[in-house]
């Protein structure tokens, strides 16, 4: 696993190690306009296709993918006489700040950013810490039922979600903590995927590092602090902005764990929101585009830990 | 995820192997006390919270499955297996599992199948290419069901978009998510867009990997685009086409949000699916026993497709 290394870091020879070729004639009539002739990406049907063609599938295909965030963002800035004009555009006619304002009285829309915010940051923090405990005494330390706790570990990992749903929500009821913070947090406060992935990459880190510490009279506390975790870093954060994005992003678990409307994040507030009658939709989506804003903003500055996590757990 | 990561185990952590112990005295079996409490203390906070909240409730699920079990009722009589035999007969079901499987079976496809035409149409390293991958990733990071009210928008009849594009070039218009034709693929399109990118960065992480000389040999022995692709990159990405479809697999089998959001389910149980069906069994009917029956079933279906799909993709063969 190399969790660290982003897609885009890892050095493409294609195009660039064509000059270490000599092309044989024979073979010159393969190499057709400017493509590199070992080029990995230039196999398949898609290259076949005319210059042309393949931009303007990707534009058609890009402009799908993009068009509803755009219109989120156009909607937000009318008024609501935009929103039922007739033609409809993207753009708004006479942009307005007024949705944006009237998200926090229509709502209780500070409530809900500041659940989402305890909610999602409460999971990450406590769980990659408490998953990083759990994968350094599984990948370092010597104890009787370690094999069994590892496998126990992977046995979870199979069950679904959903199979715990039910029952999930009976033990919170009972010990009363339905409509809490710890009620939505403890329950996620680790994981036995965050717990794999952590140790498959601590066992990449050479023991030597921990051995030289040891002899300099190092404690396990120490080892795991100064050398496991820094050493980790990129495998941290990877996870963390996994367990982030997916509870931030996160619905049918608040749905489930509150029924108050003071205690749920964005996407079951603004659910909840849609739902009624009179539906305002520029208001509606300037939320949407502020619950967007944060995953945004991080996806933007960290790109590689948002596609690091799945890149590589797929690498095997 | 699951089978794929097990199966890449791995070695067993490395470490000195445990040198020869000499006649345990009192003191050393007391050292050894202390060095293996240490190691319990660290695995202490999620084997707790593991052992409470993951393997108590996957247990409790199955009892229940058993009882007649309502959340606030006092007593829950055992019923053995009627729920399940229960489930035969409910249509209601039959219907949701039809629509599930329906969902999975378009779905799962359309993101695998776009994903590596994307990952392959965009693997290189141009700016331009860089910027594409951006975009189709996107949608990963946004909320299903946010983005959902966003689509239910788009797709209304009135003022929605999408319609007034129709009408602009004369088609009729649609309403898309309370037509009983409709509304299931509006909902997988939805599915497709929001994966996609997700299988793509699967893939392009995997085509990386891919040896250039065997590629060379092949152009050299006349082997064309097609037939390089066809006989040399897709049978090295098998082991990514397979992670990618069990994890498409598995979040298609458990869709919730986007047919809460957009469909409720609806029109007359069109969109249904296993865990919408689930949520109301237990959250509006108050039908624990059945709804934690149901989520069993879930679980071995999913179990199934992915032994199925370890054994469609040979992976434990060939390396």
């Amino acid at each position: 696993m190399i969790i660290g290394k982003s897609v885009d870091g890892r050095r493409q020879g294609a195009g660039r190690s064509t000059g270490r070729y000599t092309v044989p004639k024979a073979s010159r009539r393969f190499a057709r306009s400017n493509t590199p002739l070992y080029d990995r990406g230039a196999a398949g049907w898609w290259w076949a296709l005319s210059g042309g063609t393949r931009w303007a599938l990707l534009l058609l295909g890009a402009t799908i993918t993009v068009l509803p965030f755009l219109w989120m963002l156009g909607t937000s800035f009318k008024p609501e006489s935009d929103v039922f004009g007739y033609p409809l555009r993207l753009q708004p006619s006479h942009p307005t700040l007024d949705n944006y304002q009237s998200i926090w009285q229509d709502l209780p829309f500070l409530r809900l950013v500041i659940n989402s915010v305890v909610f999602a940051g409460g999971v990450t923090i406590v769980s990659v810490f408490f998953d990083s405990l759990a994968a350094f005494a599984l990948a370092r330390l010597r104890f009787p039922g370690r094999r069994i706790a590892f496998y126990l570990v992977l046995a979870t990992l199979m069950v679904p979600f959903q199979v715990t749903l039910i029952p999930l929500f009976q033990l919170v009821f009972q010990i009363g903590w339905l409509n809490t913070y710890q009620g939505l947090i403890v329950p996620r406060a680790t994981s036995a995927f965050g717990i794999f992935l952590l140790r498959q990459f601590f066992v990449t880190i050479p023991v030597e590092l921990d051995e030289a510490a040891k002899v300099d009279g190092a404690s396990t506390l120490y080892v795991y602090a100064r050398i496991i975790l820094p050493q980790a870093r990129p495998a941290l954060a990877s996870l963390g902005v996994f367990y982030f994005m997916n509870n931030w992003n996160d619905f049918l678990w608040p749905l489930v764990m509150t029924s108050d409307t003071d205690m749920r994040n964005l996407p079951a507030g603004l659910t909840l929101f849609a739902g009624q009658y009179v539906v305002e939709h520029g208001v509606l989506m300037a939320g949407a585009v502020i619950s967007l804003l944060p995953l945004a903003v991080a996806f933007a500055l960290a790109q590689r830990y948002f596609v690091s996590g799945i890149a590589t757990t797929g690498m095997k | 995820m699951v089978p794929v990561s097990a199966t890449g185990l791995g070695p067993a952590p490395r470490g000195r192997a445990r040198p020869r112990q000499p006649a345990p005295t009192r003191q050393a079996g007391l050292r050894q006390l202390a060095r293996d409490s240490r190691a319990y203390i660290f695995l202490l906070p999620s084997a707790v919270i593991l052992i409470v909240f993951v393997a108590y409730p996957i247990v409790q699920s199955f009892w229940m499955s058993l009882h007649t079990w309502s959340f606030f009722a006092s007593s829950h009589p055992f019923v053995g297996l009627q729920n399940y035999q229960t489930m035969v007969h409910d249509s209601r079901f039959w219907n949701a599992l039809e629509n599930t499987a329906l969902y999975t079976g378009v779905e799962v496809p359309l993101q695998v199948g776009l994903g590596l035409a994307l990952a392959v149409a965009l693997q290189r390293n141009t700016l331009v290419n860089k910027f594409l991958r951006s975009v189709f990733f996107f949608p990963v990071i946004s909320s299903l069901a946010t983005m959902g009210i966003v689509w239910k928008f788009l797709l209304d009849p009135q003022i929605g978009a999408i319609n007034a594009a129709l009408t602009s070039v004369g088609l009729p218009t649609v309403d898309f998510l309370q037509s009983t034709t409709w509304a299931l693929p509006a909902v997988m399109f939805v599915g497709v867009w929001k994966s996609v990118g997700f299988s793509m960065v699967i893939f392009l992480a995997a085509l990386q990997d891919v040896p250039e000389p065997l590629l060379e040999a092949a152009a050299l022995d006349g082997a064309g685009r097609w037939l390089r692709f066809w006989r040399i990159v897709l049978p090295l990405l098998r082991h990514s086409l397979l992670f990618a479809s069990i994890m498409a697999t598995i979040a298609s089998m458990q869709l919730f949000d986007s047919v809460y959001v957009m469909t409720s389910g609806g029109p007359i149980f069109h969109t249904e699916t296993l865990v919408t069906y689930i949520y109301d069994a237990g959250f509006q009917y108050f039908q624990a026993g059945y709804a934690a029956a149901m989520s069993w079933v879930l679980f071995m279906l999913i179990l199934v497709l992915s032994m199925l799909q370890l054994r469609l993709f040979r992976y434990s063969e060939v390396d």
